[in-house]
């Protein structure tokens, strides 16, 4: 009973901070922004929070965070209308959901298709953020717990988990986590105040900057990428008629919304995990167990229910680690970390307690942050399908200007603006070379922390490395970073998961 | 493309990663190690450079044992229009103003798409350029000025 009078004060405190003026339009320009990059295809989470990083600066910590986390979780319900409308994902998790989506739309159920998933987003997206409130907080009371060899040892399995949940080659995504490690420990030795690879630029000090090496990477490398096979997309927008799923539909929906949620929830918290993840485990379980399997690629709404209410609740829910232990479990979350360095707040376990406003007051926009969706997507769709029409070119120079002014303005620095460019060179060069970049960025924003640990828990144990494996959680977390490369290894797995991943891709 | 490299993308990403160990390792030779008990600024990065050094070869090696994909043209074009346009800005924005640089960045970059057309990247660096006057200058505050000293502004 405790448990649910904290959690309850808890709330209430949350929607305290979520219901002010400032912070509920905030929230809205979230959610608004999210939906409307996840309409967009070519445009994704990652590439837009990066560029509106600079502009958080000026805001207070709770207004950021909130407005950011809203593009995310906001860009599951936009990429779902790409995805059923036009057979493309808007945005990389709605990927299954354009299997049977879009061949609903053409039976012209394109209206019950898109109700399903903003009533299936919206169910789990309400779980979820009850998910967050329940459990981050006897997470983190577990975390303060921990010394530098268990930090280490997590760390490890994080970097494991994304390295092991990559797509493509095991052996490319460790060269491209040890980059991202090895880009991190350029500028000042913590401990020493040595410079480190600076090679004379005073410039490189405080380090790489990681908005130019984000925006350069996920915006400039993808829009190079994008223009390569640019053709006149054939937007055939089936007209939104009817949105109300008859009775027999309804009931048909019910069941993998349940198991999309909780399978999703249980997905984003995994290091490594979140929507894109969520959405595709989903589907495949419901395509396992389902009574119309049959039907499954041929319209089948059950496909469209489940992966949608699945990358919610993963979008969601991968807020877990990132809150409690500081740890990122995607590319998103490294930027959210990001965030939060920026405004000053060291992430890890103590946020929940010392930063109560802060944690409260994102986890309670959430739900706010998802009932607006539910507003904006089920009776203003049609804005949304307008959206669809605006073509890539008129939409590359617009990310090309957001970036440009957006890094510039983090220190008014025109080498940031350079580095961004080089780094967008890089970046096209890792899509090209098959490099999947996700596994670098997360190196990059852990790298200062692991290396802190690292040394404390070698000063603590007089240099003896067998600490790692001496103290049991430590011990535990590494055997589980060690077993999830292994277990990519293993033949039967790592014929699935490749064609688990060309699948997702097609 | 020499015939003993059987598959292109994996040769050239071992490389790049070996080209990289490189240059960090030359770095890594000016700092101190140290011991595993008091680890030097370079005990951490020097393990890291190691480790590249031996994944880029070992995926060099596969490129050249095992058959695979075939890299593809590289977008020179697309490259070029993006990122010297970027650079331009960065190298202007102090002297010729918010609204010159801006203008001729995007409608440069603009010059990228294969389905170009002069009439909507006149109306796209218009739109743009008062979107980022209004959101950045106007909304957000940034200290940019409008037109620089080298177009007889401030």
């Amino acid at each position: 009973m405790e448990f649910f009078s904290a959690l309850s004060t808890n709330l209430a405190f949350g929607f305290d901070q979520a219901l002010t003026g400032s912070n509920l339009f905030y929230c809205f320009i979230g959610v608004l922004l999210g939906t409307a990059i996840g309409v967009l295809p070519g445009l994704g989470p990652v590439a837009t929070i990066a560029m509106l990083l600079p502009i958080t600066f000026g805001l207070p910590p709770v207004s950021s965070l909130i407005m950011l986390a809203g593009i995310y979780y906001g860009a599951q319900y936009g990429g779902s209308t790409t995805a059923i409308l036009i057979n493309l994902p808007g945005e990389s998790s709605s990927v299954v959901t354009a299997i049977d989506g879009y061949q609903l739309a053409k039976q012209g159920k394109a209206g019950q298709a898109l109700f399903t998933a903003a009533v299936g987003s919206f169910f789990a997206g309400t779980v979820a953020t009850f998910l967050i409130a329940g459990f981050a907080p006897p997470l983190a009371e577990v975390a303060l717990k921990f010394g530098p060899a268990e930090y280490f040892a997590l760390m490890v399995l994080g970097l494991a988990a994304s390295v092991a949940l990559a797509h493509g080659s095991l052996i490319k995504a460790l060269a491209m986590v040890i980059l991202g490690l090895l880009l991190g420990t350029i500028g000042q030795d913590l401990y020493t105040g040595t410079p480190r690879f600076t090679f004379g630029y005073s410039e490189f000090a405080d380090g790489l900057d990681f908005v130019a090496l984000a925006m350069g990477v996920f915006g400039l490398g993808e829009i190079i990428r994008n223009l390569e096979d640019e053709r006149k997309r054939n937007i055939i927008v089936s007209r939104v008629r009817d949105m109300i799923p008859t009775k027999a539909e309804i009931k048909a929906i019910i069941g993998p919304i349940l198991r999309g949620t909780a399978l999703g929830s249980l997905l984003g918290i995994l290091p490594g995990g979140g929507a894109l993840l969520a959405s595709f485990g989903a589907y495949t379980l419901e395509k396992r167990i389902s009574k119309n399997r049959a039907n499954f690629g041929k319209g089948a709404i059950e496909g469209v229910a489940a992966p949608e209410a699945a990358n919610n609740a993963g979008a969601q829910t991968s807020f877990i680690p990132m809150l409690t232990l500081g740890i990122p479990s995607n590319p998103v979350m490294a930027l959210m970390i990001g965030a939060m360095i920026i405004q000053g707040i060291v992430p890890g376990p103590n946020v929940i307690t010392e930063k109560r406003e802060l944690f409260w007051g994102i986890v309670a926009s959430m739900w706010i942050g998802n009932f607006m969706l539910l507003v904006l997507n089920l009776p203003l769709i049609g804005m949304w399908v307008k959206l669809l029409t605006v073509p890539y070119r008129m939409l590359f120079p617009a990310i090309m200007a957001v970036c440009c002014i957006g890094v510039y303005s983090v220190s008014n620095n025109p080498v940031d603006v350079y580095a961004m460019a080089v780094f967008g060179v890089i970046g096209y060069a890792f899509i090209k070379l098959d490099c999947e970049p996700a596994p670098l960025l997360l190196g990059f924003v852990i790298g200062r922390l692991l290396e802190e640990y690292l040394r404390r828990a070698m000063l603590l144990s007089r240099g003896d490395p067998f600490v790692f494996f001496q103290r049991p959680i430590s011990a535990v977390l590494l055997i589980l970073a060690i077993l999830a490369l292994v277990i990519v290894l293993i033949p039967a797995v790592s014929k699935t998961r490749e064609k688990a991943f060309h699948e997702e891709t097609k | 493309m020499p015939a003993f490299i059987k598959s292109p993308k994996d040769f050239f990403a071992g490389l790049m990663f070996l080209a990289i160990a490189a240059v960090f390792a030359y770095g890594v030779r000016e700092l101190p190690i140290g011991t595993a008990f008091r680890m030097g600024p370079g005990y951490f990065p020097l393990v890291l450079v190691l480790l590249l050094a031996v994944f880029g070869l070992i995926i060099l090696i596969g490129g050249i044992r095992v058959p695979g994909q075939p890299i593809g043209a590289i977008p020179w074009r697309g490259i070029a229009l993006v990122t010297l346009p970027v650079i331009f800005f960065g190298a202007t924005l102090k002297g010729l103003g918010l609204i010159p640089a801006l203008s001729i960045t995007v409608f440069s970059t603009s010059l990228a798409s294969r389905l170009w057309d002069l009439k909507t990247s006149i109306a796209i660096t218009v739109v743009l350029v008062v979107f980022s006057w209004l959101v950045f200058v106007r909304g957000l505050g940034l200290p940019l000025s409008l037109y620089g000293p080298w177009v007889g502004g401030y």
